[in-house]
């Protein structure tokens, strides 16, 4: 039997494929470029880096009172802060599941899989509830 | 050459645990001398701390890959046992470094039919809900019950390691009623021999529960869980090895997607350790795979059970306040 490379591949599974692979390297990147701009201190800081040092062997509630960092999405009226600024690109690779899903589920629906759509929504939805951030507390 | 490369790295990444224990013991002798905001605790530059943790992970990287484990395993209890660095933070940046290799091999492991969707998806609505419990757990228990929990399953994975054998082609005989609902079957070609084969599940069930356990544990621990999953979907599941591995990864990146988003909002990511953890490990996976033709897997293994034994002892003191 001859097959070609991909030939048995779901096609929503390469659409998936192809928006991961984007997504997860424009993040990485992302991340390089906004750490480079965050250790050359070409922005300020929310943390100082001496503080820093003195706060990563606590428990992250020190870390929150001392360095008043916010939670939950908190850290996005920060962005122009050197290390804030980092969050981007970890947000975009922890977003990039969420958003490859969102295909997924018009995919299913098109070849009249309802169990796979809902599943994919199902997915959906505790993804955006652990982005959401609205169950807090339970820190340290 | 390669194989000195290796032992160079083996080497340099027990010199950069002594060197980030001793400096460990110090800040923690100076610790309780020093005001918090004068950031003299440790006796190194800032700028040391992302250079060391780049060229770890990066070696950590290495190694995880000949020892065919994933980076989330090895970080998590080396870098909570010989870095300064709070459970909080080492957990935040552990899923992170879990949950980055995920999503770079996914594409390929998903165009070419390695990671099935089909599998997956039920499979991972299980575990990211879980996980998401296991994180807010870990969150909540005190540091030394979640060391001493951690240092349990390091050594109970490393046991697994040493004594679990998976099949490469297990044979299914009749797929069960969950399975076939649920369409878990698929098909690839071997690369080695061009064979196209077909694949099945059974006992889809009692995988199904095992995920629950398996999403809390990656959750509580930032471990990433490819040390479960592929005996629950190989050995349970009967899907075949490379579809187990391959599925594996690629569920890491949804498990894990949820639980990094719950440290990420409780604050547990510090950019300066988790970063250049994420990118070292990377990397360092990248010169692995090309490693892997000229180095000796058994050894590598056995040497990262070893290592997996004394970093969960360590823990299990650590926990104990030993």
């Amino acid at each position: 039997m001859t097959t070609t490379k991909y030939d048995k591949t779901p096609k929503e599974q390469v659409t998936y494929a192809n928006l991961l692979f984007y997504g997860c390297w424009g993040g990485l990147g992302l991340m390089a470029l906004t750490y480079l701009i965050y250790v050359f201190g070409l922005l300020d800081p929310q943390v100082p880096m001496a503080t820093i040092l003195e706060l990563w062997s606590k428990p992250v509630g020190e870390y929150l009172s001392v360095g008043k960092v916010p939670v939950g999405w908190g850290w996005a009226g920060l962005l122009g802060k050197g290390d804030f600024l980092n969050f981007l690109g970890i947000a975009l690779l922890a977003g990039m599941t969420l958003i490859c899903y969102v295909p997924l589920v018009a995919a299913y629906i098109k070849k009249k899989d309802s169990l796979f759509a809902a599943i994919a929504v199902a997915e959906i939805l505790v993804l955006a509830f652990a982005a959401s951030g609205i169950v807090g507390g339970g820190g340290h | 050459m390669r194989a000195m490369i290796l032992v160079a790295a083996a080497c340099l990444l027990v010199a950069g645990l002594f060197w980030a224990g001793a400096d460990t013991g110090m800040a923690a002798e100076g610790a309780a001398a020093v005001d918090p905001m004068a950031g003299t605790g440790s006796d190194m530059a800032w700028w040391m701390w992302p250079l060391i943790l780049l060229g770890f992970c990066f070696i950590l990287g290495i190694i995880a890959v000949l020892a065919g484990v994933g980076g989330g395993v090895l970080f998590v209890p080396l870098v909570s046992g010989f870095f300064p660095f709070h459970l909080d933070f080492v957990r935040g940046a552990g899923l992170l470094v879990a949950l980055a290799g995920a999503l770079a091999a996914g594409p390929g492991l998903l165009r070419r039919n390695l990671a099935s969707l089909r599998l997956a998806l039920p499979v991972a609505l299980i575990a990211s809900a879980c996980s998401i419990v296991g994180a807010f757990m870990g969150l909540a228990l005190p540091t030394n019950v979640v060391q001493l929990c951690l240092g349990g399953t390091i050594m109970f994975i490393a046991i697994l390691l040493l004594t679990s054998k998976n099949v490469v082609r297990p044979h299914v005989a009749k797929q069960d009623a969950i399975g076939l609902a649920l369409g878990m079957n698929g098909i690839y070609t071997e690369p080695s021999t061009g064979e196209v084969i077909e694949w099945k599940t059974h006992r889809t069930l009692a995988g199904l529960l095992l995920f629950i356990v398996i999403g809390i544990m990656a959750g509580m621990f930032g471990l990433g869980a490819g040390w479960a999953n592929v005996p629950v979907l190989n050995l349970l599941m009967g899907a075949p090895l490379k579809i187990a591995v391959g599925t594996s990864k690629f569920l890491l990146s949804i498990t894990d997607t949820s639980a990094a988003w719950v440290y990420l909002n409780q604050g547990c990511v510090i950019p300066l350790m988790a970063i250049p953890s994420i990118i070292g490990l990377m990397l360092g996976s990248f010169v692995g795979v090309r490693l892997l033709a000229v180095a000796k897997p058994k050894f590598i293994r056995y040497m990262v059970i070893g290592v997996l034994l004394f970093s969960g002892g360590k823990a299990l003191l650590k926990g104990l306040g030993i």
